[in-house]
């Protein structure tokens, strides 16, 4: 518990300009690396659940495989979700966040 | 199509029914097995992983329980056999020979420095009938499973 401050709280007004661009940015799915997939089906999924290419699909697979995550998706938060839950039904570790 | 030996049959019928245990009377949220196979979306803000969870959860079980059936129905019930597997079937191989490997993966804490031929051989030399040793061996075949049904599958232009 805390002391209840002797005089009233200085009113801070939150700056508009930081809401305005947090409602604007867009929600990203991203895809954490682990050590059990295998990287030829993590490009497989990738191809299969976002319709990428080969070659885009490998580059993506890398930048999980080395940075340990890659951004996999962006758009809706509702989308990103959707993406989430497909990439948990293959078994792929995903979250969805502010980009 | 492929043709699995009688005990290649048997490891694959008592993993893909573990896969169902672990989905249906086993399933435990503090599990890390099942912390793996159902992540939190938001991993900073549990409140709103749980609402995730609450709407996305029981499809993301039917269809994993799906999958590891799939593997089932298409085994003979016992001894050696011939499979052979439509697109959908195998993608649902592959689905569930993934969720099993992961469930085996949190088991055996493989980590991106393992090296799976060292800890069998560690494993081997301080008990070669222990569970490990045959935990290791079923992880590694079924590594080698899924890698081959994924170059069969994309080499039949699927891909």
């Amino acid at each position: 518990m805390t002391a209840a401050p002797d005089t009233a709280p200085v009113q801070t007004a939150r700056p508009e300009t930081d809401e305005q661009s947090e409602f604007a940015r867009p929600w990203v799915t991203i895809v954490h690396n682990d050590p059990v997939n295998l990287m030829n089906y993590v490009t497989w999924v990738f191809q299969q659940l976002f319709g990428y290419s080969k070659d885009k699909a490998e580059l993506l697979m890398l930048d999980v495989h080395h940075k340990g995550r890659a951004v996999v998706s962006a758009g809706a938060r509702e989308r990103m979700e959707y993406d989430a839950s497909r990439l948990h039904s293959y078994g792929l570790w995903a979250t969805v966040d502010k980009q | 199509m492929a043709t699995f030996r009688d005990d290649e049959v048997r490891v694959l019928r008592k993993v893909a029914e573990e896969v169902v245990g672990l989905l249906t009377e086993g399933f435990d949220h503090d599990d890390p097995v099942v912390g793996r196979l159902f992540p939190d979306v938001y991993p900073d803000a549990p409140r709103e992983s749980a609402e995730f969870r609450r709407f996305t959860e029981g499809d993301l079980k039917t269809s994993k329980i799906d999958q590891a059936g799939a593997i089932l129905a298409s085994l003979p019930e016992a001894g050696s056999g011939e499979v052979r597997l439509d697109p959908e079937a195998a993608e649902a191989w592959l689905r569930a020979l993934n969720d099993a490997r992961l469930a085996l993966g949190i088991r055996l804490e493989i980590t991106d420095d393992t090296l799976l031929d060292y800890e069998l051989d560690e494993a081997i030399l301080q008990d070669p009938s222990s569970p490990r040793v045959f935990q290791l061996s079923v992880y590694s075949y079924l590594g080698y499973l899924q890698d081959s049904l994924l170059t069969a599958i994309t080499a039949n232009g699927r891909s």
